[in-house]
């Protein structure tokens, strides 16, 4: 009991180690997340890009973002028993991409007539 | 079952039976995270169809105020950040005030953040930039709203969650719903880099 109590102060456990790599996962995911965000706001303030490639970078940024997300903070991996959660988020996009874009198209083909 | 008829705490017997339940919990709140996100999903196809409808009105360079923008998109960062320190302050050390002084740093940062939004809200309204003004303020009114909105009824969530904590302590049952709070919390930071991205920052590109 009181080695248990020593180790567990001295972050030797394999709890600890478990906890101390799944903490260091979190904060590559917010570096990421904080990397990616400062670089679309760069992309926008700066004025470096020119200006018909910033919307698709902010597209690409904003998705890997995204992607970063919910690897990091939601946990969805390719893994198994998450096969789940990750067939039911891929099902919801394609619905959605379905409407969106469907939205986006007939009104602007619509706009375009008028 | 008896994790719903029995609301009274520290009696979860059978803990298999428990974690299970606790899966077909989350799974059951990803479908309502996952029919949330096509509400969001379709509000934005609506701002995408309205985005140039300005009618003369304030459009979004003068809406946009990117520096409040970035300070909300920090606020908001870390307020998910927190949330993940007080899942994980719960998952690995079962200590009550920890994971609730994790709590409070998210609940706080959320607060700034609507605070934040709420002022931007004003500016709006004083530039004459209302919903009824044009199309594009009505989607841009409905969407930053519905995203607002959400993260007030998480803030209404997590001062639930704080009272049950300090009533009932880190019990299986609080914890299964901390997690699925933690699911609606990074999800609506999701919703968001969609939002400073699609509608600001590509809004005065």
């Amino acid at each position: 009991m009181k080695l248990d109590d020593l180790k567990t102060r001295l972050m030797l456990d394999s709890r600890n180690e478990e906890e101390r790599a799944e903490r260091r996962f979190y904060f590559i995911g917010l570096i990421l997340s904080v990397l990616l965000t400062v670089a679309s706001f760069a992309s926008v303030m700066t004025g470096l890009l020119p200006r018909a490639w910033i919307f698709p970078t902010l597209v690409i940024l904003a998705l890997t973002q995204i992607v970063v997300h919910l690897r990091v903070f939601l946990h969805i991996d390719l893994s198994r028993q998450k096969r789940e959660d990750l067939q039911l988020l891929l099902f919801t996009i394609l619905l959605l991409s379905i409407m969106a874009f469907g939205t986006l198209w007939i009104m602007a083909s619509l706009s375009v007539r008028m | 079952m008896s994790q719903e008829t029995n609301v009274h705490p520290g009696m979860n017997l059978g803990y298999t039976d428990g974690e299970r339940e606790a899966e077909v919990k989350v799974f059951g709140f990803w479908v309502f995270v996952m029919s949330d996100l096509v509400t969001f999903g379709l509000v934005f196809a609506i701002f995408g169809t309205m985005a140039g409808a300005t009618a003369g009105g304030p459009g979004p360079e003068d809406v946009t105020d990117l520096k409040s923008i970035a300070l909300q998109t920090a606020l908001l960062l870390g307020s998910s950040f927190g949330f993940s320190w007080a899942s994980l302050s719960m998952k690995y050390h079962d200590q009550r005030w920890r994971t609730l002084g994790w709590l409070a740093v998210a609940a706080t940062s959320a607060l700034s953040f609507l605070i934040v939004e709420a002022i931007d809200f004003r500016d709006w309204y004083h530039m004459g930039a209302v919903p009824q003004r044009s199309g594009y303020l009505s989607a841009l009114w409905a969407l930053v709203g519905l995203h607002g909105l959400h993260v007030a009824g998480g803030l209404v969530w997590m001062a639930a969650m704080t009272g049950q904590i300090l009533r009932y302590g880190l019990t299986d049952q609080i914890k299964s719903r901390v997690t699925r709070m933690g699911l609606y919390w990074h999800f609506l930071d999701i919703v968001w880099i969609g939002i400073f991205s699609m509608v600001f920052l590509a809004g005065v590109a």
